[in-house]
């Protein structure tokens, strides 16, 4: 499988990276450097091998569907680059 | 007494006990040691009112005889941790300014015992890197060098400011974090002890995410013993985590009688790499007679599918880095790009993200992407989680078989020099994890024990691999390694 400069772009685009024209060359070199070098998993017979869903053996514990915190909208703001009546803001979404 | 920022955990929680220093003495020394350290770029946010006010209070609870052992010990935190009210950064610039209002559930066990944080450590860019040069802080210095050579050496990564800080004696032990050998890989370049815990063992909780089903915290340590004690206090099941394991922690520290007379020692041959240097090759086997002297029985393994552990890691932790690394958006927390007039929502992501991450942190996300898109998540990310369940496999048949532990070189080199591995292609990096990066995707307990010097005296470790939730057991081993060993050395001062 080799990556040519429009798939660079594509993926840049999925993961939400601005990526200038000018580097999608050198990008797309690197992508097939370590593709090559995961295409070495094609030699493994993997037939009839389930896929690892969990390293220990134990399965995801329940709990009670119950509030337990709440009420810390300041907390939950304090970090945020722009914050505005109480809101998270965001440059406009919709025209 | 020796300088008291150089003391093990061990004797200083003794001196503690018997009255003979106290944790403000202990951290003023660790103070005064981290000031006159900046070459080292080892403490990236330093909190010294913050240590000062828990020594005082550490002190007083010595005194009135409720000290768990960890009480009063200054230690420093991998900048990975969140640590409520101070910088928490990953050693990302996406990351800046940001302060959390909590506290990771590891950092605040070891708070509660009364341990005295010291500050922040450097690391690489969200724990992605083998030599911490990913970080935005810059370079994390190894105290070490090659005889009288001044060139810089890195630490190792992503726990560089961890294992240089505590090479240093700047504080008398610190956290790490391992997701293919974070902890392992830098406490074997800098001559110190460091052990993964196994997966489940200590909460991630609070612990800034890379890739979930392989991380975990553990102790950096100047001794195995050290490294029984603090583990002991990270460990721990946290409802926050439900990944974490409700099972009792041991007293490690109690397990440690260095008798491992009959224990099954497994050497994989696999672990036997082309273009090994002479002296790694020669460490192992030295290592393995000196665990037979103590009484083991060493015997030959296989673990056939060792060689596409590298190639599983590299499909598997950069889908699960992308997938966790989505939320630095610029809206909820971090730093946030300036946009042009007209930027909408998506502009601000992309220049965000574009101007926040480093390189190998954005090459690390678009691999994860690309390998989760669409068309090719069957062919690479599907694949990679089966070959990880042969991988594990490997090891059940070992353990199965009566082996007790497996030695293995920690790393494929001593420590290089910063720099040098600049024009080396993503993937020769890639290869210093090519012994440790199993243990996680087996979810095993590891630990790195120095055992020696190179030729141009840099240290060099073994790694010991152990049975899952047998990390006692597993630290004795690396005890009766560590006395049998014998590794005293300490580079010399020259920052």
């Amino acid at each position: 499988m080799s990556i040519d400069q429009s798939t660079a772009a594509k993926v840049a685009k999925l993961a939400r990276i601005k990526v200038e024209d000018d580097a999608l060359p050198a990008l797309a070199d690197e992508f097939n450097n370590i593709l090559g070098f995961i295409e070495q998993l094609n030699e493994v017979d993997v037939e009839g091998v389930e896929p690892m869903t969990s390293v220990t053996p134990q399965r995801l514990k329940r709990r009670a569907d119950e509030v337990t915190d709440g009420n810390q909208q300041d907390k939950v703001l304090a970090n945020a680059p722009d914050a505005r009546e109480g809101f998270f803001a965001v440059p406009k979404v919709v025209e | 007494m020796t300088e008291l920022n150089k003391l093990t955990l061990a004797e200083a929680r003794d001196a503690l006990r018997k009255g003979d220093t106290t944790s403000v003495e202990l951290t003023e020394a660790c103070l005064k040691a981290i000031d006159s350290a900046d070459a080292l770029n080892a403490f990236v946010h330093k909190t010294p009112e913050l240590a000062m006010e828990r020594a005082k209070a550490a002190d007083d609870r010595i005194k009135a005889g409720d000290a768990p052992s960890m009480c009063g010990l200054p230690i420093g935190i991998k900048d990975l941790f969140c640590t409520k009210g101070v910088p928490s950064q990953a050693a990302s610039k996406i990351l800046e300014g940001f302060k959390p209002e909590y506290e990771s559930t590891v950092s605040q066990k070891l708070a509660d015992v009364g341990s005295v944080m010291l500050g922040k450590l450097n690391m690489d860019e969200f724990a992605m890197g083998s030599s911490n040069e990913t970080s935005v802080y810059g370079n994390a210095v190894s105290p070490w060098r090659r005889g009288n050579d001044e060139a810089q050496l890195t630490p190792g990564g992503s726990s560089g400011g961890s294992a240089s800080a505590v090479a240093a004696d700047l504080c008398l032990a610190a956290t790490g974090t391992d997701t293919g050998g974070s902890i392992r890989q830098p406490a074997a370049f800098t001559g110190t002890v460091g052990i993964k815990p196994t997966y489940g063992r200590c909460s991630r909780w609070g612990i800034v995410a890379f890739a979930s089903s392989l991380d975990q915290a553990g102790p950096m340590t100047k001794s195995v013993r050290d490294a029984a004690i603090m583990l002991e206090t990270m460990c721990g099941h946290d409802p926050k985590d439900s990944t974490s394991a409700e099972l009792a922690v041991p007293d490690f520290e109690a397990m440690l009688t260095g008798d491992i007379r009959g224990k099954k020692i497994g050497i994989p041959k696999e672990y036997r790499m082309d273009g090994m240097p002479g002296e790694i090759e020669k460490l192992w086997s030295d290592g393995a007679e000196m665990l037979k002297a103590a009484g083991a029985e060493i015997v030959d393994i296989s673990l056939p599918h060792t060689k596409y552990a590298l190639p599983a890691y590299y499909v598997i932790a950069p889908a699960e880095a992308s997938s966790n690394l989505a939320r630095y958006d610029g809206v909820r927390y971090g730093r946030r790009a300036t946009l042009d007039a007209g930027d909408g929502i998506t502009e601000m992501y992309e220049k965000t993200r574009a101007e926040g991450f480093g390189h190998e942190v954005q090459r690390r996300v678009m691999v994860g992407t690309y390998v989760l898109s669409a068309g090719f998540y069957d062919a690479y990310y599907n694949r990679a989680r089966r070959v990880r369940t042969l991988i594990k496999k490997d090891f059940e048949d070992a353990f199965a078989a009566g082996v007790d532990a497996i030695l293995t070189p920690a790393t494929p080199s001593a420590a290089f020099g910063l720099g040098e591995m600049t024009e080396a292609d993503p993937v020769q990096m890639y290869l210093n994890d090519v012994f440790t990066v199993t243990v996680n995707l087996a979810g095993l307990p590891g630990v790195a024990v120095p055992a020696g010097l190179d030729s141009q005296g840099l240290p060099l470790g073994l790694q010991l691999i152990g049975k899952p939730w047998e990390e006692g057991d597993l630290l004795n081993t690396a005890y009766a390694l560590e006395n049998a060993a014998g590794f005293v050395a300490k580079p010399q001062q020259w920052w």
